[in-house]
């Protein structure tokens, strides 16, 4: 009786060691740290071949799951608002709002969902999600790097990762030709969450 | 010659009134043009460039063209002009007046929205006056569309009229704002 009472208690135990580290290893979620400005959406674009040409969106919204110790298990979604976008030139601005480009009186909004991540190591992972730009959804890559994370200074938690992707205006449906040396424009998205 | 008289226009209204013509129709006809030019056409920077510089210098000749109006005597309306029919001139003419000084100024404030100053043909600059404001591209941009077609619509009736009095009245109300002789002109 003796015995068994005893085994039966650390049973217990270890399924509450199981459960507890289960717990731990639920991924947190995340808010994307867009009041503090810890997050930005950028792109580049060769201009005629000669040079690159960037610009940002200035407003967007989004959150994330991670879990260190799952990465695959983690995922992300952002949203934007395209009418932000900002190459630092009022009138190409308002022409990449325009039709030829961002259309954004018919698409105010574009979106990425992440669908799955396949962790690459050394805290690296492609993150494979559907991006909606312009009315059209299409499945992209986003090549991702865990930057670092950790306790902030005033009492919060973050965690901040680097994505990099590529895509062809055309595969948006963005009509204007910029010629045969912008055919495609990079994007990167720093982001810092913190957790809710 | 140069000042109107109480009968016709003067040589200088003529020519401010043909002058704003001809950049009226310029300016209307590049805009449209110059938006739809492709990336690589040796025209898509001039034409722009050209367009903000004619519409600077057609304010600027507007501006002194009022002031030349409001210190000159205004022809009298030819005799068979009906009351409404001049009271309707009036209130067109006065609303081409405000629109040639609010479109420049719209396109001037869409330029000079991120605090960029607009060149005239790299002669002069003139300064982004109003501190630099985001988004202020868009909705003075379209406005400076909407107004555009609203002005040529203006034009087109304004001319109707014109063309209606000289060929249908037979008044003098066409010739007197052209370089026509007294002798011709008594025989309508």
């Amino acid at each position: 009786m003796h015995l068994i009472s005893r085994v039966r208690a650390r049973a217990v135990a270890m399924t509450g060691a199981v459960m507890l580290a289960a717990s731990a290893a639920q991924a947190d979620s995340y808010a994307i740290d867009t009041e503090g400005a810890h997050a930005f959406i950028s792109f580049e674009i060769p201009h005629l071949g000669y040079s690159w040409l960037s610009g940002r969106f200035n407003t967007f919204d989004g959150s994330f799951e991670y879990d260190p110790e799952k990465p695959e298990a983690s995922s992300i979604q952002v949203t934007i608002d395209t009418a932000s976008v900002d190459s630092n030139h009022a009138e190409r601005d308002k022409h990449l709002r325009s039709e030829d480009f961002l259309y954004v009186k018919e698409f105010p909004e574009a979106k990425f969902v992440s669908k799955r991540i396949e962790p690459a190591g050394e805290g690296k992972a492609k993150v494979i999600g559907d991006l909606t730009l312009r009315g059209v959804t299409r499945e992209i890559t986003i090549d991702a790097e865990h930057v670092g994370g950790g306790k902030d200074p005033w009492g919060g938690y973050r965690q901040g990762f680097r994505g990099t992707t590529s895509f062809a205006l055309k595969d948006f449906g963005i009509p204007k030709d910029l010629g045969p040396a912008s055919q495609r424009v990079d994007m990167t998205l720093d982001v810092e969450g913190i957790r809710k | 010659m140069l000042r109107n008289s109480d009968r016709r226009y003067g040589v200088a209204a003529m020519l401010f009134h043909w002058l704003t013509f001809l950049a009226v129709a310029f300016l209307f006809g590049l805009g449209l043009y110059m938006v739809e030019l492709s990336y690589y056409d040796p025209w898509y920077t001039k034409a722009p460039d050209w367009h903000r510089s004619v519409g600077i210098l057609l304010l600027g000749l507007v501006v002194l063209r009022l002031a030349w109006r409001l210190s000159n005597p205004l022809p009298a309306a030819p005799a068979g002009h009906a009351p409404w029919e001049r009271a309707l001139a009036t209130l067109a003419h006065w609303a081409l007046y405000g629109l040639l000084i609010i479109i420049p100024l719209t396109g001037y404030l869409m330029s000079t929205a991120d605090g960029r100053a607009v060149s005239v043909f790299g002669w002069f600059e003139v300064p982004a006056l109003l501190a630099p404001e985001k988004g202020r591209e868009d909705w003075t941009g379209d406005w400076h569309e909407w107004l555009a077609w609203a002005m040529v619509g203006l034009v087109v009736l304004h001319a109707l009229a014109a063309i209606k009095h000289h060929w249908i009245d037979r008044d003098t109300t066409l010739t007197r704002m052209l370089p026509v002789s007294r002798a011709a002109e008594e025989k309508r």
